[in-house]
């Protein structure tokens, strides 16, 4: 399907356009998730998506779906309530490195450690693009916020590392430069029966950019091909390679972790129910 | 047929809500609230229903509004430092209108205050606990039969509205045991439904509503697609930014509970006719009025009690008419004077109004309320 019929079928009519800055990685994202529906082939009225505040929490509103555009940092509690109460539904977040992260961040590691079947989509842009460019936990040491005058001093999350710590079944990683990987990568994460966490490394041009003398959007794209390394390749440097990778910015993309062996909640949870109603005929 | 046992208040909430269809559950532990969760994590999964404890009282209100959506009569229960909490979510439950029962077993406060002993500090933050312009009802239950009862009531209201209802209820009712006579099955009890809408998908407008001004609301997954924001939206449901479209959406979630308050509102006259001085109480601190004006009667002192059953919407018509009627109103409440400010406001000078606010912890005893009735009436 072209992006014209993409648009056509999966965008509300009359919400576009939308709100995000010319640069911005956020359509790419919201396109990659529509792509992998699609691919899917799932009905529309099967899935829900539920995000929070934030430039990236605005995909909800205009994609045709269940949608929810909860409050900063809830959307996962909200996406466990609409799949435990209809686990038929396809669960997607839609959610921000501020909103996931920071004070969503309780939410999303007992998320992953409950093993729920939705699928949370990390809109990375490394900084709080709505309220216009304060540093968020994602955003590298020393970088420029408009809450840093003088750079940051914390160290952003491992936030792949830190999901997977806390129980996520499928962790991946991609970008908005590597599309068709990007699509690929939902779809795997729709797909798994699980708890399952894309973190997109996306640009935001207007505040990040700006601030850090990134370049252009076109440069900042650069930036994600010259910087992303496939999983494949990363996984046959030595440690030693590895270190200086990180240490140049570098960083691994794809399926970096996928599990099947744990049950997954709203299933399990039905185990509950069969106990409890054991005495029934 | 029917089931006679000695039931603690918060037991009978479970009950009612079984009763009402109620099906999911999210919660976080907190005195003295916990034995509805605790209940609830056993009967739920019994009747096909879901329950699960959340790492926080935001989490629990926001997994029940996602279950709402998805079509479940929720519940979510807490006391003082959890009911802060969800006052977050709360706001868009109201925002977007989705019903939900939030159990509040109020406990002395601010902070951890005296987790164990009752209170009713929190009757403001019930009505004014998250921030904007909002509307919301209230229930608070006097005796364990009426958890059940008013559990169910809060359902038929929540769905009805569209709206979040709290069933306000405090230490003294939740823990006391009480003997209630239940129904051997809850089959035959009607259960509140929300309206759903008569137009095809692609001609549904999520906030478009009728005379009822109660939008329709089909479950995530019925084939109605829709959008949930806590942004002001219009009748679409989509996020407007006009002024237009603030007092639009601000008027119509007045109105839809302001119009019927006939039906929204209720409240117990004890021994009103022919009083000429007027207790107002609500929930536990109500039971202490009734042994306390007997007690005044035998005196020969005509005294009668306004129990307010519904506490938001504030029964205003109610309270006018009393006023118009004794020569003096004197309210009871477990803090140090919250919704004396309310019947001050309402009566407005017609009569006066004292105050025998208790906060020691301690439920007033009928004795201690007599000499408060004497002094107030200058006997
Ligand atoms: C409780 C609360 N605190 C703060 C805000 C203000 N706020 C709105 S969006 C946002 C940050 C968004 O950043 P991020 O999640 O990274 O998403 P982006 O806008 O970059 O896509 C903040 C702090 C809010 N809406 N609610």
């Amino acid at each position: 399907m072209s992006y014209a019929e993409l648009t056509e079928k999966y965008f509300r009519p009359g919400r576009l356009p939308h709100i995000w800055c010319p640069g911005c990685g956020h359509g790419i994202t919201t396109g990659a998730i529509i792509k992998a529906i699609d691919g899917l082939g799932l009905d529309k009225n099967d899935v829900a998506v539920v995000s929070g505040i934030g430039c990236s929490s605005r995909a909800s509103g205009y994609l045709d779906f269940n949608t929810v555009h909860s409050a900063h940092g809830r959307a996962l509690p909200v996406a466990t309530g609409v799949k435990l109460a209809n686990p038929e539904l396809n669960v997607i977040v839609c959610t921000g490195d501020g909103d996931c992260t920071a004070i969503g961040g309780n939410h999303l590691i007992h998320a992953a450690r409950r093993n729920i079947n939705v699928t949370v989509v990390l809109f990375n842009n490394n900084i709080y693009g709505m309220t216009g460019g304060q540093y968020s936990p994602m955003t590298p040491t020393g970088s420029k916020a408009s809450t840093a005058p003088y750079r940051t001093i914390e160290q952003p999350f491992n936030i792949t590392d830190l999901v997977q710590a806390a129980g996520a079944t499928f962790v991946a990683r991609g970008t908005t430069f590597h599309t068709a990987q990007l699509v690929d990568l939902i779809k795997k994460g729709i797909q798994h029966d699980g708890f399952s966490f894309i973190e997109v490394v996306s640009a935001c041009p207007t505040s990040f950019g700006r601030a850090n003398k990134c370049g252009s959007p076109g440069d900042m794209m650069k930036w994600q091909r010259d910087h992303a390394v496939m999983k494949l390749a990363w996984d046959k440097m030595d440690a030693e390679k590895q270190a200086e990778a990180k240490a140049a910015g570098k960083f691994p993309i794809g399926v970096l972790f996928e599990t099947n062996a744990i049950k997954e909640y709203t299933k399990a949870y039905d185990e509950v129910i069969a106990i409890a109603q054991g005495g029934k005929k | 047929m029917s089931r006679i046992l000695l039931l603690q208040g918060n037991q009978a909430v479970v009950e009612g809500a079984i009763a009402a269809g109620c099906r999911f559950f999210g919660g976080y532990p907190i005195t003295p609230s916990t034995e509805v969760a605790e209940l609830l994590a056993e009967k739920l999964p019994q009747v096909g229903g879901k329950f699960i404890q959340m790492e926080d009282e935001i989490a629990s209100i926001g997994a029940c509004i996602g279950a709402s959506l998805a079509g479940k009569k929720a519940m979510t229960a807490t006391s003082g430092p959890g009911f802060s909490l969800k006052q977050e979510l709360l706001g868009l439950a109201c925002a977007s209108e989705i019903p939900l029962v939030l159990v509040n077993v109020q406990r002395v406060g601010p902070s951890t205050g005296q987790p164990t002993s009752p209170s009713q500090g929190d009757v403001m933050q019930a009505r004014w606990g998250t921030h904007g312009d909002h509307w919301i009802i209230a229930l608070a239950p006097t005796t364990v039969p009426e958890c059940f009862t008013l559990t169910q009531r809060a359902y038929e209201l929540s769905e009805k509205y569209r709206v979040p209802v709290i069933m306000l209820m405090d230490e003294v009712v939740g823990h006391m045991r009480e003997r209630i006579d239940l129904p051997d099955s809850y089959e035959d009890i009607a259960q509140p439904m929300r309206k759903q809408p008569t137009c095809a998908p692609e001609e549904f407008k999520a906030y478009a509503t009728d005379e009822s001004l109660v939008p329709a609301m089909p479950a995530f997954g019925s084939g109605y697609r829709w959008h949930v924001t806590g942004l002001v939206h219009d009748e679409t449901g989509f996020p407007k930014g006009t002024g237009a479209a603030t007092v639009a959406q601000t008027d119509r979630q007045y109105h839809k509970i302001y119009d019927n308050l006939e039906d929204i509102v209720e409240v117990e006259e004890y021994k009103l006719d022919d009083a000429e001085f007027a207790i107002i109480a609500f929930g536990g601190a109500a039971r202490t009025a009734y042994d306390a004006i007997d007690a005044a009667r035998a005196e020969g002192l005509k005294v009668g009690m306004l129990r307010c059953i519904t506490v938001w919407p504030f029964p205003e018509q109610q309270v006018k008419t009393l006023a118009s009627k004794v020569q003096g109103i004197m309210v009871h409440e477990l803090n140090r004077g919250q919704y004396v400010t309310e019947v001050e406001r309402v009566v407005a000078g017609v009569c006066p109004v004292t105050l025998f606010g208790k906060y020691d912890n301690e439920p007033a005893t009928p004795e201690e309320m007599l000499a408060e009735i004497k002094k107030a009436m200058g006997k």
